[in-house]
């Protein structure tokens, strides 16, 4: 292995390390979209009333649509602060290849907020009467999901972080790209709570997520150096 | 050529050059637009099926091609403004947005009263409708993020990068809605034989014409003023206003 590729590696595990410990130093914030996602699914059988039937029917929806906005909520986060104490110029300048540099703040990003999202959602699954063979389809497919959300949304954010006020504007962009992930993630569980094979399902979300992974830190690399021409 | 071509693409050369070519597109415009128009709505029988009705066709059809031809002019314009960054060719891609999204718009305005009579709904979750709705959005995000960023160059650069993203997942999301529900027809004329009969055909390819042509001029309408606003300080604009 040449010394830049060890170079690369330690600096991409380095920034992992420096953002899951910002993130334990401010566990709040990890929590947030947690209740978020639990307020946004409970809201749904007070809204569309306590029919167990209906609400199996669509829960997987409900819990997915949830997950999705938690998550966009809080997508500015992966490099806001960095933009605004000036830590991003130093991810920008540095010799490590950007776009694997944006891999690991995806990767942290991924691991304070979509993964805390899979462990909680079977408990919230079960109490919208997602049946019981549906449950591990849906940790499936939020697992193999969300960090296709947290890839994707990375080319958003770092189009919109220069901005003051880029929040609602973030998600305006990034929703639309989401559509695949919900449909397919959705299809699984459904599938499988109609005692249907998933796998068909689950592999084409694979395959978004080695997409995503491959692609958009290439996108998001670039959009954050426009957006560092900002200021 | 490539030379030639880089000499054409400076703003003040395309500025000269759209002005001379748009009165002609505009011209052809107005007059296949007329044409075709009173030969779809007065000349052309109707369906043996849906009647009357099928006239609509006639707009919508054109204007759905014409709100993804939009897009893919954004974003091969964005390209080529990203990888030469050629001023003018960001410029075009931008003004492709307003128009491409009224295409799109007016796709969704026209399915839905065809929508109503025939399938008896204004509205259905077909695939179809489904991303295109969504290209609407993406059409909305584009001209939103143009908007929010306050330095035109980076503005620019900014809009290509979403607009080239976009063209990666408009398949995925095309094809990931179509396997997920669908009731709209599927491809009638571009396919090799088309199935559907001459007389419908004429004013249809004709109306499709005039909505190439009407894009056009628009593009080049918008890129002018466009170029005019982006390079006000430069001695030529001074001297032509």
């Amino acid at each position: 292995m040449s010394v830049k590729t060890a170079q690369s590696i330690e600096s991409f595990v380095a920034l992992l390390k420096r953002d899951l410990l910002l993130a334990s130093r401010h566990f709040s914030e990890v929590v947030q979209p947690l209740l978020f996602f639990t307020m946004a699914v409970m809201l749904f059988p007070l809204g569309v009333g306590p029919d167990a039937e209906l609400l199996r029917i669509i829960a997987a929806g409900i819990l997915w649509v949830a997950a999705l906005f938690a998550s966009s909520s809080v997508l500015d986060k992966m490099f806001r602060e960095d933009f605004e104490d000036g830590a991003l110029e130093y991810l920008l300048l540095s010799p490590t290849p950007l776009p694997l540099l944006v891999i690991a703040k995806c990767l942290a990003h991924w691991l304070t907020t979509g993964l805390p999202l899979v462990f909680i959602a079977p408990l919230l699954g079960l109490l919208l009467n997602l049946s019981f063979e549906a449950v591990p389809l849906l940790v499936l497919s939020l697992l193999v999901g969300t960090p296709t959300i947290s890839f994707v949304g990375a080319v958003g954010v770092g189009l919109t972080v220069g901005l003051r006020r880029g929040g609602v504007l973030l998600t305006l962009l990034v929703l639309p790209l989401y559509v695949p992930v919900l449909i397919f993630a959705t299809g699984a569980v459904q599938a499988a709570s109609q005692g249907a094979h998933a796998y068909g399902h689950l592999l084409i979300l694979l395959s978004m997520l080695v997409l995503a992974t491959t692609l958009t830190p290439f996108a998001a690399a670039s959009a954050l150096r426009i957006s560092a021409e900002m200021n | 050529m490539l030379a030639n071509l880089r000499q054409l693409a400076s703003p003040k050369n395309f500025y000269q050059f759209a002005g001379t070519i748009y009165p002609w597109i505009l011209f052809l415009a107005v007059g296949t637009l007329c044409f075709g128009l009173v030969w779809g709505l007065l000349y052309s029988p109707p369906d043996y099926q849906q009647g009357e009705t099928v006239r609509i066709m006639y707009l919508h059809v054109p204007m759905a091609i014409m709100s993804m031809a939009a897009y893919m002019v954004m974003a091969g314009a964005s390209a080529v403004g990203l990888v030469w960054h050629l001023k003018t060719a960001h410029i075009v891609a931008r003004s492709c947005a307003p128009i491409g999204a009224m295409f799109t718009l007016v796709t969704l305005v026209t399915g839905a009263l065809w929508g109503k009579p025939m399938w008896g709904t204004w509205w259905q979750w077909d695939a179809r409708l489904t991303s295109e709705l969504i290209l609407l959005f993406l059409y909305l995000g584009y001209i939103g993020l143009y908007q929010a960023i306050d330095v035109v160059e980076t503005a620019e650069r900014a809009c290509a990068l979403l607009a080239l993203v976009g063209v990666v997942n408009i398949p995925i999301i095309h094809f990931s809605v179509e396997w997920w529900h669908t009731l709209h027809q599927g491809p009638t004329i571009s396919r090799l034989n088309p199935t559907i009969d001459a007389s419908l055909m004429g004013p249809l390819y004709l109306m499709i014409l005039a909505h190439w042509m009407i894009f056009m001029a628009y593009v080049l309408m918008h890129s002018r003023t466009a170029i005019l606003a982006r390079e006000r300080k430069t001695q030529w604009v001074k001297s032509l206003v």
